[in-house]
């Protein structure tokens, strides 16, 4: 069938089989030896590129029970397939939330794993995988093997932002954070340019969340004018999970309405908001964790030729002035999305291919047009000259070379497949291109 | 707090439905082959907030077994409100054409079973006078067509079997619910294309409770294949036959 990531494109022609019980998933790893098949695990699909896509894929997302809970410590073990959703909606009213949550909450817990997914608390609390006590994992030599920081540590620094390249993970243990309230208070931030949106996240650093959306179009005085957004979970209120969403994107919708939609909500708040700092606003977690969540497959609001996000980090030791340039190189393009995202990462883990690192980074959409791949070869150049690096997850079209120059722990995330036997079992799209084989 | 016993309660759609039981508090007995997956799902469900939720091992079509189940299972739970009866298997209407011992497999899973098991809670409920039977049928016993009739046959066979059961246990405060799912995205039909007509299990779950909320007789879920099958059933027989469905 065709399959695709978030970002339709590309679409691949793959054989998927849903998993949906651990010894389905044994038996179906012993057949695909004996047949010769590359497998490539797949969650929600919430990758924008070809992460997930491959000839044979195993779905996970039916794979999605709750094993065990620890009301008092707030671990929780989960089969792999779980969904962040799922996780919300059960332990909400009990008083707990994700330690790290993507900007949806259609990602499952294997997902998490592979892409060792941020959120907007990275700069204080890290990532996702850090969160992750251990997991079972069944791999190329046929085996499931429990790992964690402590027991098998190259497989679990391989596994975490690994893309699913080790292997099939299986379940999880993962710590939630409590909560006292599932209203977050978020407070909004005019800066008029980059230089003052950095000075802004060093000033809020102690914010629990922050994030900012930057003007991507425009240049020169006010390039990097942005709206900041910092957010806190209340103290007090109701742990009240939030209703689903109603908006269904039809099937065929033309691409520039994206751009008005996110042009005008910015506007509303940068223009019509006339004080530079708004006091505090009580808010659902839902709206601010996961607004496009309520407008569902939004991503065919791109249209038929499907669309790339670019994601890209910048070390803080490279200087804020090598952000400027690529976003300069961006408005200049007149290609990229309107709007962008851009936080802070605070330092980052020790895993192989893990993407965030201390500095900055920056996320946007180029709809899929002529130029598009050209253009972010260019930008690759920029980030890779100062140091930084592209996400894999939501990559579609990053060439081998340099992948390799962006994460030089490559070799040593080979080696480790090596050890487990991942080599021609494990692979996807994506891991091909790159030259993971 | 409704007490329910969940007979097949390895397949998607049961364990779907289970789910929505059990985010209600109600208390749950788990019976099916794969004991081991029963247990993983029990664990879930009680995390989810289930009262209770007991695994019970039972083969269908082990019919001498089908009492003493479903009296451990009214002792686990202390009573049965509602029993649901979910387990099938999609005949391979080909090889049952070739060997008609394999027919006769198909209906024993797909028919007698069902109408064994709900003898046996039939007469249960009709004496502690409340209670609702819930049986999952399907669109493909409103016809019959050649692509699978053998299933087809079983799943009408329960039918008229539950249509008789509601009339006779009507005046004793017994509701008989029939569910006639049309396309569901599960392992039962993994090898098929799948287009806009398939539903999702969570969404046949939620119709399914919805039903049993409102003590409904028959729904076909979603419901848009109510629609589908009165025009199925309006094709006149001599066009049918060359339909080839
Ligand atoms: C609207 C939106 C906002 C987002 N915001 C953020 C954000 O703020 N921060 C961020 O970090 N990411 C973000 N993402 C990206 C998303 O969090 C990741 O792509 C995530 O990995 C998707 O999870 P999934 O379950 O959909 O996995 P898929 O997309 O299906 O797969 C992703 C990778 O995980 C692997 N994988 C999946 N399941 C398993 C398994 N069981 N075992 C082994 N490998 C497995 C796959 O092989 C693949 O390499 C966002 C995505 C969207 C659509
Ligand atoms: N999927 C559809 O499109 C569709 C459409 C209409 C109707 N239905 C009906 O919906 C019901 C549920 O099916 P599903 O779609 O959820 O498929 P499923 O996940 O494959 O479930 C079928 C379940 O039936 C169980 N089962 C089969 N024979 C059994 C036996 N002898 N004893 C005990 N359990 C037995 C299986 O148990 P094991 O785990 O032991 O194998 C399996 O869990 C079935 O009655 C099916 O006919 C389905």
């Amino acid at each position: 069938m065709n399959l695709h990531g978030w970002g339709r494109y590309p679409i691949v022609d793959a054989q998927v089989t849903q998993v949906q019980r651990e010894a389905s998933a044994l038996q179906l790893l012993e057949n695909a030896q004996s047949k010769q098949q590359v497998l490539t695990p797949r969650g929600l699909g919430r990758s924008y590129g070809d992460s997930s896509l491959g000839d044979h894929v195993i779905d996970f997302s039916l794979q999605n029970r709750l094993i065990n809970f620890n009301q008092e410590s707030g671990l929780l073990e989960c089969e792999a397939g779980t969904s962040l959703r799922d996780i919300l909606n059960v332990f909400i009213p009990k008083g707990w939330f994700l330690p790290v949550t993507p900007g949806t909450q259609f990602v499952t817990v294997g997902g998490a794993i592979a892409s060792d997914v941020h959120g907007k608390n990275h700069h204080l609390d890290g990532s996702f995988s850090q969160y992750i006590e251990s997991f079972r994992i069944l791999t190329g030599t046929n085996e499931v093997l429990e790992c964690s920081a402590d027991q098998r540590p190259d497989l679990f620094r391989a596994t975490c932002g690994g893309m699913g390249l080790t292997g099939l993970i299986l379940t999880a243990k993962l710590r939630l954070r409590p909560i006292k309230s599932s209203d977050i208070l978020c407070r909004s931030i005019r800066a008029e340019n980059l230089e003052q949106l950095i000075a802004l996240f060093d000033e809020h650093v102690d914010s629990p969340y922050s994030v900012a959306w930057i003007d991507c179009l425009k240049g020169g005085a006010h390039l990097g004018r942005s709206i900041l957004m910092l957010g806190e979970h209340a103290e007090d209120g109701p742990l009240q999970v939030a209703g689903d969403a109603g908006l269904t994107i039809p099937k065929l919708f033309p691409g520039e309405l994206l751009n008005h939609t996110t042009i005008s909500a910015f506007n509303t708040l940068y223009y019509h908001r006339s004080p530079k700092t708004m006091a505090a606003q009580r808010m659902s977690y839902r709206p601010y964790f996961y607004p496009l969540d309520s407008l569902n497959d939004w991503n065919r609001m791109y249209g038929r030729k499907g669309f790339v996000q670019y994601q890209f980090m910048i070390p803080k030791t490279s200087g804020a002035n090598s952000m400027r340039k690529i976003i300069e190189a961006i408005a200049a393009s007149g290609k990229g999305s309107f709007l962008a995202v851009l936080k802070t990462f605070g330092p980052g883990n020790n895993n192989d291919l893990s993407f965030p690192g201390e500095g900055w980074t920056l996320a946007l959409d180029f709809r899929f047009d002529d130029g598009v791949l050209e253009l972010l070869d260019r930008l690759d150049e920029m980030v890779l000259d100062v140091g930084g690096r592209v996400y894999l997850t939501k990559d579609a079209r990053l060439k081998a070379q340099s992948f390799r120059r962006a994460y030089p722990n490559w070799e040593k995330f080979e080696a480790t497949r090596a050890r487990y036997g991942a080599h021609g079992r494990f692979a996807s799209a994506q891991s091909l291109r790159l030259g993971l084989l | 707090m409704k007490r329910i016993l969940i007979i097949g309660a390895t397949s998607a759609i049961a364990e779907a439905t289970a789910r929505v039981f059990a985010a209600r508090g109600d208390a749950l007995v788990l019976a099916g082959r794969d004991t081991q997956q029963l247990s993983r799902i029990a664990d879930d469900l009680k995390i989810r907030g289930a009262a209770q939720a007991n695994t019970l091992e039972l083969d269908a079509n082990d019919f001498a077994k089908h009492e003493s189940a479903i009296q451990q299972a009214t002792d686990h739970l202390g009573g049965l409100d509602i029993a649901l009866i979910a387990h099938g298997t999609l005949s391979n209407q080909s090889d049952c054409e070739k060997d008609f011992s394999l027919a006769l497999k198909e209906l024993n899973s797909n028919a007698i079973s069902v109408m064994s098991l709900l003898t046996v809670l039939a007469n249960r409920m009709q004496a502690q006078k409340s209670g609702q039977l819930a049986v999952i049928g399907s669109v493909a016993g409103d016809r019959g067509r050649p692509s699978n009739y053998v299933y087809g046959t079983a799943k009408a066979a329960v039918a008229t079997f539950c249509e008789g059961l509601r009339a006779r246990l009507y005046s004793h405060n017994v509701n008989v619910l029939l569910i006639k799912p049309g396309f569901v995205d599960t392992p039962m039909t993994a090898a098929f294309k799948k287009g806009p007509l398939w539903a999702k299990p969570d969404l046949i779950a939620k119709l399914i409770v919805r039903a049993l909320d409102r003590r409904a007789a028959i729904i076909y879920t979603p419901s848009f294949w109510a629609l589908i099958m009165l025009i199925i059933r309006s094709i006149p027989r001599p066009i049918f036959v060359r339909l080839k469905l």
